[in-house]
Parts: structure tokens; C-alpha cells; sequence
């Protein structure tokens, strides 16, 4: 995996008329987790959802990756609460193009065992999470844009987190995670860098 | 083509004081226009054959009725300069042109009421061109009220751009199929080339008409300006700009 | 290829969910049939003028029946996040939003289609009637989903949508209500009801055409917001 750093140039994002930043340069290259920091309202869901495509930044210009070589995961698990944890990963498959054989493997690997048949409106928070999460393994991206990955996770799905980041730093990928839980930082490539 | 003074226009400071210098100019020579026509309207021109002094209200039905088309159609070209090209005030014309519209339709449609009375006896018929004229102004309370409905600004004056848009592929469409569904008005009087070479009204009715309709487009000129000018301010309370305009008024 | 099976999936995601809850996917049928139903009952019985206002009466009925379960159509996505997914996958937006209509008028659409021409005997219409009315309701009702699409897509983040989504739409769709119930009564009075229908055909082929495009860049827009 040959990623391309990712580069913001005197980047200016707004949320309505509310300019939340401007003049902003960042560089993270592969091989590395920026860990994203910064008060509440500070604009970091902004700005990744800018990094991701999804909102249009004032001025400025973000050298990053194209949609599909990124996975984006928003604090919302994009799971519909009907449909079990298989079929709303069967879904996202159809529509990304993604081989569903990886479904079962990805769901072994965040350890959701029995939950994964039944509707997700029955599982956990934590466990919602980890269906959420599985969608980094069923498709191999450059990038990781993880908006509060850690949320509702207890401290095995912390780590496991950890675990997925840290394979996929070695094997080359980059990843910008927001989150207010430190992140393990054992064996992992973090960048700490703060949102003024 | 030089485009600067395109930009700089929208640029919202600049664009303040132009409209802070225009509007007032623009107000007082509407209501000059109207004035005049008015008067003409009521004391010059002769009674219609037909209709007797009935007809005297086309001097405010007819402007009104052609501006409140012509406003919706500047309203979908703000919106597609605000989609397009990203520009905070075209945003701001797309919502501020639009309660100004509902009231040209409002009195469009009350004035052809008040004509309708003497003319087929009730205040309402289910004329081709009343009903089109009654879906013009739903269409536009359809823009307002969705863009009070957003919280953020922005995102309420591009929701409205897009209505907008699809809107104005929309009358046309709304117009014919409420032709095809029922005619029973009189041809149009004034607006097309035929009926200004070989005219179907006398000069003398004529000439007021058209000051009139001149009045009310400067009029709805001044009232645009000014209801940007009130967006403006608020959409950019916090820009350094206002607070210096706010100083020097004080 | 990844783009049918895309579209496909999309279709089908939207027909299993029906499926698992069955009772609100027949709500649109159902208030449909009771609209219709309770009408003869405030006029006179065996009032003979019921088949003069018989075709207004349906249309008005599907016009609403289809509006009801609209505002849901992008809601859930919007909400649980899928959205998003949506706005990233390779599959264009505007095809995304075009499935899911298609999709919803399968289910909320066809059924009342279907339904006509039972309803168009039950209000007295004769055959020929019947059959422009269900005619220009199979033509009508795709467009009336399209674009009350666009104005759920307009309206997806806002509270109260529910009511705002018939204000923005309904002025909308007076073409297709004219037309739609013009040609049924065309076909009363013994008349060709050919030139509504193919008004409704046009317009059905200038929204599937440009619809889709305007409700994408509403959800995205909905998505800044």
C-alpha cells in the first residue's frame, strides 16, 4: 500500500456562517496515527468530514485521498437498527463494491460472535461500535478518518482498536482519529496534534 | 471581459454601501413612478368601453402580477450563482427576494379579486391565470417557510436555491397545465411584441400602465436592496466591517 | 457490474426492510382505501354525481397516501449515519437517491396503482374511465414520489419535516393532478384521454431526469448543514 500524504494548505472550514478555523496547515504522512485534538466546538468533526469529502471547506486547499481509498467512520455507526449486523455489512459491500466474503472474518476479529444475527437495535453500544468498525476490514484503504472510534468501547475494544490501527500503520496505511479517551499508545505510531 | 467589479460587488462591505447609496434613490423615484401613474391611471386615461372605471385597477394588477414571475425567475438565477459559485450573497438575494415576491403575488391575486367582483360577479373564479397566479404564491411560501425551518443560514439559503431552481422548471409547467385544464381570461393585454407594435389598448391607457409597471420593479429594486442590507448584517454581525458601520452610525 | 449490483443491493436493502415490518409498508394502501371509502359517505347515497368528482377524489387520495410515508424515505439514513456512507460510495448519489424512489414507489406507489381500478368501479366510473384513471395514475405516481423525494431530501434534517414536506410539494404537483384527473374525465365525456397521459408521460421523463440530480445535492447539502 503506497499511500500519499495527506497535506491541508491554508485551509478555512465554517459551519453555517461560524468560521470554526482558517489558515490551517497539516501534513500526516503514512505509517502514522494523528491523534486530533481540541475543546468541544473547536471543529474537529469538521474538519474530517472535510478530509473525507462530505463538507466543502471556505478556502484552502486538502491534498488527501480520493473517497474510495478512505474509509470514513462518523460518530453515527451507519447501521440501521431492522437489519442484523450481517446484513447491514452485506449491504455496505453491494454498495462499495466490497467482496461480503470478509464479513465473517472482519466480525471474528472485533469478536462479535452471537450478536451478529440479530437486529441491531438489540445489541450494545459498544457492540453497534464494533459492527461500525468492522467496515475498515472489509475493504483495504489508504486512509482511516475515525471520528471517536473508542466511543461506547469497553477497554478489550479499546485495545483492539489499537490493535487494527497499529497493523494498519505497518502495512503502510495513515489514519486521523479524533477521540477524548487517550488512545493505547503501546506499539502504536501516534502523532498528537491539537486544534486551535 | 473584465470581471472585477463582479467581485467586488460580492464582495458583502462593498455591496453594503453601494445599496446603503442606491436604495434611497431608487425608493423615492418608485414612488414617484406609482405616484404619477396612479394619478394618470385615475384622472387621464379613459374609461374602458367595456368595463367601464373597473379596468383602473390593472394600473396595480398587471405590474404586480408580471413582477411577482419575474421575481421567482431572478430568485432561481441567484440560486443557481449561489450553488455554483459558492457566493454569500446570492445566498442572501435567494432569501430575501422571496417574502417579497409572496407580497407582489398577494396583491397581485387581491387586486385581480377585487377586478373579478364587478367583471364575473364573484371574487373568485377558477380563472386559468388567478389559479396559476394562487400556485405562484404557494410556491413561495414553500421558499420561506423552508428557509425559516434551518437553523444555520447557509445551508436554509442553499436548501432554498435548489427549491427554487426545480421551481422555476416547475411554473412554466404549472402555467400550461392550468391553461390546458381551463381558459377563460382575457388574452394577455400587454406583454408581447405584437401588442406593443399594433397595441390592443388606447396610448392614453397605455402610457400609465407602463410607468406603473417601471414604478413597481424600482420598487421591488429598493425593497430587495434594502432586505439584503438587513441580511447582511445579521448573517455578518461578526465581521469587522459591520462593527465599523455600526460606529459610524453611532 | 459493481454498479447493478450497487443499485441492486440498494433496491433490495429497501424491499427487506419493508418486508420485516410489513404492517407499515401497507399504511399508504390502507389510508388510501379509507380516504375513498369515507368520501360517498358525506355526500348523499347513491348520489349520482359521485362519478363526476370520482377521479379528483383518487387522485387526491393517492396524492396524499404517497406524501405520508415520504418524509421517512431518507429520514432513518440521515439519522443512523448510512447517508454518509451513501455520499462516499463509488455509486453516484443521484442513482443512490433514484433506487431508493424506485424502491418506494414499488412499495407505496404500485399498490395504489393496482388498487384503482376497484376503486374506479366502486365510485361508479365505467371501464373506459377506469382505465385512464389507473393509466394516468401508473404514469403520475412515479412522478409524484420523485418529487416528493426531492422535498424529503430538502426537508431530511429538519424537525417538523412532516409538515413542511406537503407545503413545499403539493404546488408542485398540480400539473400532475391536472393532467392525472384530466384524463379520466376526458375519457367520461367519451373523449381520447391520449394528451394528458402523454403530459403525464413528459412529465415523468423531465423528473426521473432531473430530480434525482437536485434531492443528491439537497441530502449533501443537508449534510454540511
Amino acid at each position: 500500500m503506497n499511500a500519499a500524504p495527506l497535506v491541508l494548505e491554508s485551509l478555512a472550514v465554517a459551519r453555517g456562517d461560524r468560521l470554526l478555523f482558517e489558515r490551517l496547515q497539516l501534513r500526516v504522512a503514512p505509517g502514522e496515527v494523528l491523534h486530533l485534538q481540541g475543546r468541544n466546538g473547536a471543529g474537529k468533526t469538521s474538519l474530517l468530514e472535510v478530509l473525507a469529502g462530505l463538507r466543502t471547506p471556505e478556502a484552502g486547499r486538502v491534498d488527501g485521498p480520493a473517497p474510495g481509498q478512505l474509509h470514513w467512520l462518523g460518530h453515527k455507526n451507519a447501521l440501521h437498527p431492522a437489519l442484523s449486523a450481517v446484513e447491514n455489512l452485506r449491504y455496505w459491500c453491494g454498495l462499495q463494491a466490497a467482496d461480503p466474503a470478509g464479513i465473517g472474518a472482519a466480525l471474528d476479529r472485533l469478536q462479535l460472535k452471537a450478536a451478529r444475527n440479530r437486529p441491531v437495535r438489540t445489541l450494545s453500544t459498544g457492540q453497534k461500535r464494533r459492527t461500525a468498525l468492522a467496515r475498515l476490514l472489509l475493504q483495504r484503504r489508504a486512509w482511516w478518518l475515525l471520528d471517536e472510534p473508542l466511543a461506547g468501547l469497553d477497554v478489550d475494544g479499546a485495545a483492539l482498536v489499537a490493535g487494527l490501527l497499529a497493523e494498519h500503520c505497518a502495512a503502510g496505511g495513515g489514519a486521523i482519529v479524533t477521540s477524548h479517551q487517550a488512545l493505547p499508545e503501546d506499539g502504536l505510531p501516534v502523532r498528537h496534534w491539537r486544534l486551535q | 471581459m473584465n470581471w472585477t467589479w463582479f467581485h467586488r460587488l460580492g464582495s458583502p462591505p462593498t455591496f453594503f454601501r453601494f445599496a446603503e447609496k442606491l436604495a434611497p434613490w431608487l425608493a423615492a423615484l418608485a414612488l414617484l413612478l406609482i405616484g404619477l401613474a396612479g394619478y394618470a391611471g385615475l384622472f387621464l386615461a379613459p374609461p374602458d368601453y367595456q368595463q367601464g372605471d373597473a379596468f383602473r385597477i390593472i394600473y396595480v394588477h398587471v405590474p404586480t402580477a408580471a413582477i411577482s414571475l419575474s421575481i421567482y425567475v431572478l430568485m432561481a438565477v441567484a440560486g443557481a450563482v449561489a450553488l455554483i459559485w459558492r457566493m454569500k450573497l446570492a445566498e442572501i438575494a435567494v432569501v430575501s427576494a422571496a417574502p417579497i415576491g409572496a407580497s407582489f403575488t398577494a396583491v397581485a391575486l387581491i387586486t385581480g379579486m377585487l377586478w373579478g367582483k364587478p367583471m364575473w360577479g364573484a371574487y373568485w373564479v377558477w380563472d386559468a391565470r388567478l389559479t396559476s397566479e394562487l400556485v405562484l404564491f404557494f410556491l413561495y411560501i414553500g421558499v420561506i417557510a423552508l428557509n425559516s425551518a434551518f437553523n444555520d443560514p447557509r445551508a436554509a439559503a442553499r436548501a432554498c436555491a435548489w427549491l427554487a431552481l426545480v421551481g422555476v422548471v416547475n411554473v412554466p409547467i404549472v402555467k400550461y397545465s392550468v391553461e390546458w385544464w381551463n381558459s377563460l381570461h382575457q388574452g394577455s393585454t400587454l406583454l408581447s411584441v405584437q401588442a406593443i407594435q399594433k397595441p390592443k389598448m388606447s396610448f392614453d391607457m397605455l402610457w400609465p400602465l407602463l410607468m406603473s409597471l417601471a414604478g413597481f420593479y424600482l420598487l421591488f429594486g429598493a425593497a430587495l436592496l434594502r432586505r439584503m442590507q438587513n441580511l447582511l448584517l445579521e448573517r455578518e454581525r461578526r465581521a469587522r466591517w459591520v462593527q465599523d458601520w455600526l460606529g459610524e452610525q453611532n | 457490474m459493481s454498479l447493478v449490483r450497487a443499485l441492486g443491493s440498494t433496491v433490495g436493502r429497501e424491499l427487506r426492510l419493508a418486508a420485516r415490518a410489513p404492517a407499515e409498508a401497507a399504511q399508504p394502501l390502507l389510508f388510501y382505501l379509507l380516504v375513498v371509502a369515507l368520501f360517498p359517505l358525506g355526500v348523499a347515497p347513491n348520489e349520482p354525481s359521485l362519478p363526476v368528482y370520482a377521479p379528483a377524489l383518487v387522485w387526491i387520495a393517492a396524492l396524499l397516501a404517497s406524501l405520508m410515508t415520504l418524509e421517512r424515505v431518507f429520514r432513518n439514513d440521515y439519522e443512523d449515519g448510512t447517508l454518509e456512507q451513501l455520499a462516499l460510495a463509488p455509486l453516484p448519489l443521484p442513482l443512490t437517491v433514484a433506487a431508493k424512489l424506485a424502491a418506494h414507489w414499488l412499495l407505496g406507489g404500485l399498490p395504489l396503482v393496482l388498487a384503482a381500478p376497484l376503486l374506479a368501479s366502486g365510485l361508479g366510473l365505467d371501464a373506459a374511465t377506469g382505465r385512464a384513471l389507473t393509466l394516468a395514475l401508473l404514469l403520475g405516481t412515479p412522478t409524484l414520489v420523485l418529487l416528493g423525494g426531492f422535498a424529503a431530501a430538502l426537508t431530511v434534517g429538519l424537525p417538523r419535516a412532516g409538515v413542511l414536506l406537503p407545503i413545499l410539494v403539493l404546488p408542485m404537483l398540480s400539473p400532475v393532478l391536472i393532467f392525472g384527473a384530466g384524463a379520466a374525465r376526458a375519457a367520461a365525456q367519451g373523449l381520447d384521454p391520449a394528451a394528458p397521459l402523454y403530459f403525464l408521460a413528459a412529465l415523468l421523463a423531465l423528473s426521473l431526469t432531473l430530480v434525482p440530480f437536485a434531492a443528491a445535492a439537497a441530502l449533501r447539502n443537508a449534510l454540511e448543514a
